[in-house]
């Protein structure tokens, strides 16, 4: 008599249990993320209501190890849900993102002590995380940040101004990546890494950016005058910073490709419903062989797209030594898809793809920041060329 | 409480269909495995009790090919408790009698109050299984419960079935078997927690040797009954589907009847 305890047969396909969860989420999304986006897109709201069912249907704890009380999903079926989510609405889907990028400084190189202190509430969608890397004059060169912690006593103090902090109004946790060795022989061993929990003396949101889509996620700007926070809520080693902020990027930048796969998925699901519907010279518009095409086209290239990131997904989780080039390829690859699928759609619709009654236009405004954050495209090409080319001599 | 709950692996139904290979066999490798929808049913039932009760166990009794434990999966994550898989490669091409014998052989080794098996399934639509395994084990069958009523006090159970007018009540005795149908309650899908957890629940193989039978008697080599084909119905024609207000509809209907010298 044998027992059998694991789901995972050697397959390319999904597992079962990856493709029970997938569905699950998907019916969750159509019935109750879906009807909420365009009010969501309209009124520029976080929308708290479904925080709060991400969190009541465990879909916020996929990321974090079952000890803590998450579920322990690897980051295949995080991106699954992410995917699903962002397919009715990318807004959505970005809440679980986030709440990954953020936490995943701490699930590297945080103690057990600083996991089972602030992981549990995580998992369980009572507080949000935001990362607090990107500042005015350090976008993509993360070794320009200009904010500082310095050390007193016990504490450090922290002073600077973080800017394009995604969610950084709404969450309770701050993942801050501030300067601790100036001088440090080089730029990248000048950083470290903080959790800072808000609201906190001399901490305050001074502003909510606005922008042409994903408006539902607050964009804000994070002033820190004098901001104390704990030794303890050091993350890794004093100048670790700017090594855990690629590690993450390792890790996060396949939630972002699942992004831009589930928001390519929605538009071609819309655009290929209409042109199933809609008669023009008197058939489908399906039918003409311009529209198929594009139709077409845009089914392939979401479908290379999300095989790239599924297989990234996997390697990154097998420790593959070309970590950088996989998650940096499949957001270049997601995020450009994104895009062109979107604007392929408003075209394949018309009048009524530029227009708010149909969600496509909503797509294509929130596609364009797939290609933007987490790394613009061109940081992907460049990481990508690097691990092509090698270091000259 | 105790609930072995019998369960199909099936062609997905929402996928091409059943396929047979030359032999009459079904070409299992065409169309990927669901759990049979009726199974489903009787499943949430079951699920529904021991909920009620807050306290119980459900054991998923299946026989089938190898591939059958990622089928049950998602049985276990609905919220079975552990699963049993009756797998011997002499078992293929079994018919209802070989298949219900086996049944009532590995349920010999299960303690339980009662069976639930879905009244039929979508892959063969013999629906005589649940009946031949109360028969084989001499226990009370109630056929198309829509509403399962055990009393564990009585050691009792009763069943409703629907009739034209209304329903039956029937009751019997602990142990029974019951065969219910979709009337019982749409089943759940999983939770996320319910899907994770699935993964450390335990699936315990069983050969026909470990169940002490004989691969002559039971199985592709004693079979009853053959399936010679199964035929598609023929394609219909190309429908249209008119949308609109019920006026708008009923003059584009009666210019459709016109244009081809209907009316």
């Amino acid at each position: 008599m044998t027992s059998v305890t694991a789901s995972t047969l050697p397959t390319y396909r999904l597992t079962e249990e990856q493709t029970l969860l997938r569905d699950a989420v998907r019916i969750l999304a159509d019935e109750r993320v879906a009807p909420r986006a365009a009010e969501i897109d309209k009124t520029g709201e976080f929308p708290q209501d479904l925080r709060a069912l991400l969190g009541a249907q465990d879909i916020l704890a996929l990321p974090f190890p079952t000890e803590l009380g998450g579920l322990g999903g690897d980051l295949l079926t995080v991106c699954l849900a992410v995917e699903q989510l962002s397919r009715a609405c990318a807004t959505t889907g970005l809440i679980l993102a986030v709440q990954e990028l953020a936490s995943l400084p701490l699930l590297l190189a945080g103690t057990d002590e600083q996991q089972a202190r602030w992981i549990p509430r995580l998992a369980s969608g009572e507080q949000l995380i935001a990362f607090a890397l990107t500042e005015a004059e350090a976008g993509s060169d993360v070794t320009a940040i200009r904010t500082r912690a310095t050390r007193d006593g016990d504490d450090y103090v922290i002073s600077g101004s973080k800017r394009f902090i995604s969610q950084g109004s709404v969450a309770d946790l701050l993942t801050v990546f501030a300067v601790t060795n100036p001088d440090a022989a080089k730029r990248h061993q000048r950083l470290s890494c903080f959790i800072v929990e808000v609201p906190t003396p001399g901490f305050e949101v001074t502003r909510i950016e606005h922008k042409m889509g994903m408006r539902g996620s607050p964009t804000a700007e994070l002033a820190f005058d004098g901001v104390r926070v704990p030794a303890a809520n050091l993350i890794g080693n004093e100048g670790q910073g700017f090594e855990l902020a690629m590690r993450t990027f390792d890790r996060s930048r396949p939630g972002i490709a699942a992004q831009a796969v589930g928001i390519a998925q929605g538009a071609l699901e819309v655009a290929t419903a209409y042109a199933r519907d809609r008669k023009q010279f008197g058939k489908r518009i399906g039918d003409l062989q311009m529209v198929a095409a594009m139709l077409a086209d845009m089914d392939a290239a979401t479908e290379s797209a999300r095989q790239l990131l599924y297989k990234a997904c996997v390697e990154i989780n097998a420790g593959s030594a070309d970590a950088s080039r996989w998650s940096a390829m499949c957001k270049l690859v997601a995020g450009d898809t994104a895009m062109r699928v979107t604007t392929d759609a408003v075209q394949v619709m018309g009048g009524y793809g530029y227009i708010d009654e149909f969600p496509v236009e909503r797509m294509m405004r929130d596609a364009k920041l797939t290609q933007l954050y987490e790394g613009t495209q061109q940081i992907q090409r460049l990481v990508v060329a690097r691990a092509l080319l090698g270091k000259d001599g | 409480m105790r609930i072995v709950v019998l369960v199909k692996p099936v062609p997905d139904p929402a996928s091409a269909g059943e396929r047979l290979g030359p032999d009459g066999r079904l070409d299992r490798a065409a169309v990927p495995a669901v759990v049979n929808g009726n199974d489903e049913y009787v499943l949430e039932a079951a699920l529904k009790l021991i909920e009620a009760a807050g306290e119980g166990e459900i054991t998923l009794l299946s026989m089938a090919p190898t591939t059958a434990p990622e089928t049950l999966r998602k049985a276990l994550a609905m919220g079975a408790t552990r699963g049993v898989h009756v797998t011997d490669p002499a078992l293929a091409g079994s018919c209802a009698v070989s298949t219900a014998t086996v049944l009532a052989k590995a349920l010999g080794e299960l303690e339980f109050d009662m069976v639930f098996a879905g009244i039929d399934s979508s892959d063969g639509l013999g629906g005589i299984v649940p009946a031949a395994v109360a028969a084989h084990l001499g226990l009370p069958y109630l056929s198309y419960a829509a509403r399962i009523e055990p009393d564990m006090s009585k050691r009792t159970v009763r069943v409703r079935r629907i009739s034209a007018t209304g329903y039956y009540l029937l009751e019997a005795p602990l142990p029974a078997v019951i065969g219910g149908t979709q009337a019982l309650g749409e089943p759940r899908y999983p939770s996320l927690k319910g899907i994770m957890a699935a993964r450390n629940k335990e699936i315990v193989t069983r050969s026909l040797a470990d169940l002490g039978l004989d691969g002559a008697s039971v199985g592709g080599a004693a079979v009853t009954t053959a399936v010679l084909d199964n035929r598609m119905p023929p394609a219909r024609a190309a429908t249209e589907i008119v949308r609109g207000t019920p006026a708008e509809g009923a003059t584009r209907i009666v210019d459709f009847l016109a244009e081809r010298r209907i009316i």
